[in-house]
């Protein structure tokens, strides 16, 4: 394996808007608040930035195609800007191609920005996946929905585990409610309710097994990082934090052509978290990772991504949930922010909200969310769906 | 010897009690009570003519004694297609992933266009230029809400093979006449069926051209209509359907029921319909008269070999009768033939442009469900790749064509999908694992979600994809139905 990203980049500043139905903000505005918050975070000025990457998802409804967007909302002055979109993944993709430039040398100073306006595409939920997959794809695929694509994992994990229907989705709502009650501590989020098992239970169905509890929320957000390198950082400030690894896995159609798949996990997962432990150096996730972010777009993916990512053993995540394992004040949080769950998924923003999250924690700034002296951070974005997706893992630390 | 070597039928899942139809407009039109009984068949929001067709025809093709590698034409009959221009045979063909060499032709415009095919596919065979024709015959016709078209029309299809091996009913002859009498009418493009009084049509249409075509046969083929096993001619007011067979005297159990109470008047396809009916009831050296009436009428004569007592595999009409579900519901039932404006939502409105070039390049794995199998690890991958799925094989344009259309298939996993657009939520589908290897994600169709388990059995069926309404578009796919929704 080549020698990795490891400590090769550090983050000097990050920013995050609110999340939600932001009806009087456009993506230029999001942009700049994130920004705006960034820079400040960091001590440096807009004119040090290097160079930028955008990260967005549908841009028909959104920002637009191209870097230009970006470019023109920071006015970043015809520096070298790009647009990356890798589905859901895109957030953690322009934080990925921001810090690559700088461990390359390339620049001292990036910025990876994240952001999508789901509220302005008319659509509750994402808008049709039609035109997402190709011109072949759309004569063959179901009309699927993302709900509908996670609702077969669903549908895949309760047989093989032998679950009944209602077992299965009481394990689910166990980590919906968890996040809710996280997110409601969160000032930055969509959601801030706390929510009762049972009302996960009894919530309409989207896409059966899956409720409308067992999804994330629409929104808008914007959210952005400044990556540098470790000499900087340090003249910067005191408590910059490092990137141990950053992994991506993209599917190769296996999952979704060959019978080999069992459907009950998500195999970008597994390939990207065996090499961002190898990255990183980390031997036992389990007891090494002390938080974590994961890609919960519904409840059975973070089910699932607990398993995946090697924290709770095949088939056994559901004693890990139940013992409250991942709760805020279990052994490895997971969602402290809230998720997206509460959050929303702003397609090309989550990514990096779920790094400002991790930095925050590790930089003891989360307010009443702060976790005691967390060492480890770990952030999963994933996009596409269980039968064919991409999927990064990201692990940060002091 | 020419004649028959196969059927096949295709009555869709649903049917619709004419009583429910009745309770819901006969408030309007209470003459309609007269024609209140029994049950009609009803199409599913993702059946046509076209989709009908093909599953007869598949239903046909199941037969041993038939390979589809042997049939070298296609002629599809049906008032109600869904295109002018673009031959909906070609594309039925494709679905049945029929040679390339294979004669296609649509008949269309009559009520009779399937005996009409019928005697050209004989025709073809007789003059050599082919040796196995399908006829495929499928109608989807629409009564205005409230009118007694409504009650009397089914949806239905109906496929007959002929050729000249393994026959087991022989051609003996045929006559026809040609009669431009507009008993009923529907100008182009529009969607509605208009008759002339109805007394009108029965006693100078269905009661003169029908027996006079039957007189004109017998004395041609110099049978006496006594002699036969079964007289089957179309007319779905029943009165006058039982009096013509008394008018010819035939004894009441010569004459073939018009299957009203169970599939109702299934327009072109009707007369193949029962013809099928007939052959299923039927014994070596029975002979059967079969009449397509309409603007004039078409008359066969056809007797039984000794083949037909051995004669095994399709599912015809007596199996697709007792494969059904009751719809339950009038307004779904005009929802699914599209008669009233419906709010679809945001995702029911969103239809990207059909890219028809692209459609002709991958025309085999769209239409004829053909994907690719691996010479070198023997896995099957749909949709077709050149680069093996298999992770241990990776074999670079070893593949050869491979059709999952025929192959049936077991549940992976699956949904109900409330959110994703459906004219019948929720939208279920999910990952088909193949028998022999594959695996792909489907639509599922003719099943209640409740009713579907994981493992369970699925086989395949073509269906339309979506309805492009701006670019008038019809856009076709392969289904699952789950099959122990079909017991």
């Amino acid at each position: 394996m080549a020698s990795g990203i490891r400590d090769k980049v550090a983050i000097v500043g990050m920013g995050c808007t609110n999340f939600g139905e932001l009806w009087n903000k456009g993506p230029a505005d999001l942009m700049v608040d994130a920004m705006i918050e960034a820079l400040e975070d960091s001590g440096l000025e807009k004119k040090q930035i290097d160079a930028a990457w955008l990260g967005a998802c549908f841009d028909e409804v959104n920002v637009g195609k191209s870097a230009i967007p970006l470019s023109t909302a920071l006015k970043l002055d015809f520096k070298p800007v790009t647009r990356v979109e890798n589905f859901c993944a895109s957030g953690t993709e322009s934080f990925r191609a921001a810090a690559y430039a700088v461990a390359a040398g390339a620049c001292d100073i990036a910025l990876a920005m994240g952001v999508e306006k789901l509220k302005d595409t008319g659509y509750g939920g994402l808008p049709d996946f039609g035109t997402a997959t190709g011109s072949t794809n759309r004569f063959i695929f179901p009309n699927l929905t993302a709900p509908g694509g996670f609702a077969m994992m669903a549908t895949r994990y309760f047989d093989r585990y032998g679950l009944s229907r209602e077992e299965g989705k009481r394990v689910l709502a166990h980590i919906s409610s968890k996040s809710h009650h996280n997110g409601a501590l969160n000032p930055k989020a969509h959601l801030r309710r706390e929510v009762s098992i049972d009302q996960v239970m009894e919530a309409p169905i989207v896409a059966d097994p899956l409720g409308l509890y067992d999804c994330c929320g629409v929104s808008d957000g914007g959210a952005c990082a400044i990556i540098t390198t470790p000499e900087i950082a340090k003249s910067l400030r005191p408590d910059p934090i490092y990137v141990k690894a950053l992994q991506i896995a993209v599917t190769s159609g296996m999952e979704a052509a060959h019978n080999s798949w069992d459907g009950s996990h998500v195999e970008t997962t597994c390939r990207a978290a065996i090499r961002a432990y190898e990255e990183a150096g980390i031997k036992s996730p389990r007891d090494e990772v002390s938080l974590m972010e994961v890609h919960d777009c519904f409840s059975i993916t973070e089910l699932v991504t607990y398993e995946d990512l090697q924290i709770s053993p095949r088939g056994k995540a559901r004693d890990d949930v139940e013992s409250g394992f991942f709760d805020h004040d279990g052994q490895l949080p997971c969602q402290i922010d809230g998720g997206l769950k509460c959050f929303g998924h702003p397609i090309g923003a989550s990514g990096l909200r779920m790094i400002y999250e991790v930095y925050k924690q590790l930089q003891g700034k989360a307010d009443e969310r702060q976790l005691s002296d967390p060492k480890v951070g770990l952030t999963h974005n994933l996009g596409g769906f269980p039968s064919g997706s991409v999927c990064s893992v990201a692990i940060f630390g002091k | 010897m020419i004649g028959i070597v196969s059927y096949g039928g295709c009555v869709p899942r649903y049917r619709l009690n004419r009583m429910m139809v009745f309770m819901a407009m006969g408030w309007f039109n209470p003459v309609t009570m007269a024609a209140a009984g029994g049950e009609k068949a009803v199409a599913n929001f993702d059946e046509d003519s076209i989709t009908m067709a093909v599953s007869a025809a598949i239903d046909c093709l199941a037969a041993p004694a038939i390979s589809r590698e042997s049939i070298d034409g296609l002629y599809l009959a049906s008032t109600t297609l869904p295109y002018s221009e673009r031959l909906n045979a070609a594309i039925a063909a494709s679905a049945l992933d029929l040679n390339e060499n294979c004669r296609t032709a649509d008949f269309s415009s009559s009520l009779r266009a399937s005996t009409s095919a019928l005697l050209g596919a004989i025709d073809a065979i007789k003059s050599g230029a082919n040796s196995n024709m399908l006829v495929a015959a499928a109608d989807s016709r629409l009564g205005k809400m409230g009118s007694l078209q409504e009650m009397f029309f089914g949806d239905a299809g109906a496929a007959l093979c002929v050729g000249s091996h393994d026959v087991i009913a022989e051609f003996k002859g045929s006559v026809s006449i040609s009669a431009d009498f507009p008993d009923h009418i529907r100008e182009c493009g529009a969607r509605f069926d208009r008759n002339w009084e109805e007394r009108w049509m029965r006693d100078e249409g269905y009661s003169k051209l029908i027996p006079k075509a039957l007189k004109k046969l017998a004395e041609k083929f110099s049978f006496d209509p006594q002699d036969v096993a079964k007289v089957i001619y179309p007319c779905h007011f029943g009165r006058e359907h039982r009096a013509i067979g008394k008018r010819l005297g035939l004894e009441r159990g010569q004459v073939q029921s018009m299957l009203m109470d169970e599939v109702g008047d299934s327009g072109s396809a009707h007369p193949l319909l029962m013809l099928i009916a007939a052959l299923e009831q039927a014994k070596p050296g029975d002979k059967l008269v079969v009449v397509g009436y309409g603007n004039g009428a078409d008359a066969l004569l056809f007797q039984c070999t000794d083949a037909i007592a051995d004669f095994k595999g399709p599912l015809g009409v007596s199996g697709c009768l007792q494969l059904k579900e009751d719809l339950n519901s009038y307004q779904k039932y005009t929802v699914f033939r599209n008669i009233v404006p419906m709010e679809l939502g945001i995702r029911g409105e969103t239809q990207a442009p059909t890219p028809l070039s692209v459609l002709w390049r991958e025309r085999r794995q769209v239409m004829g469900l053909v994907g690719t199998k691996c010479q070198a690890c023997g896995w099957a991958q749909y949709p077709s790749q050149r680069i093996c799925v298999n992770p241990e094989c990776g074999a670079i344009d070893q593949m050869e064509p491979y059709r999952f259309s025929d192959k049936p298939g077991t549940i992976f996993t699956y949904t109900g999908d409330m959110l994703a657009f459906s004219f019948d939520p929720p939208a279920v589908y999910g990952i088909v694992d193949f028998e022999g290897g594959g695996r792909t994600q489907m639509d599922f169709t003719d099943c209640l979600l409740e009713k579907i388990k994981v493992g369970q059995q699925v086989k395949m069926s073509f269906r339309r994809k979506y309805y492009d309404q701006q670019r008038g578009i019809h856009g076709y796919f392969w289904k699952a139905v789950p099959v122990a929704e079909l017991g």
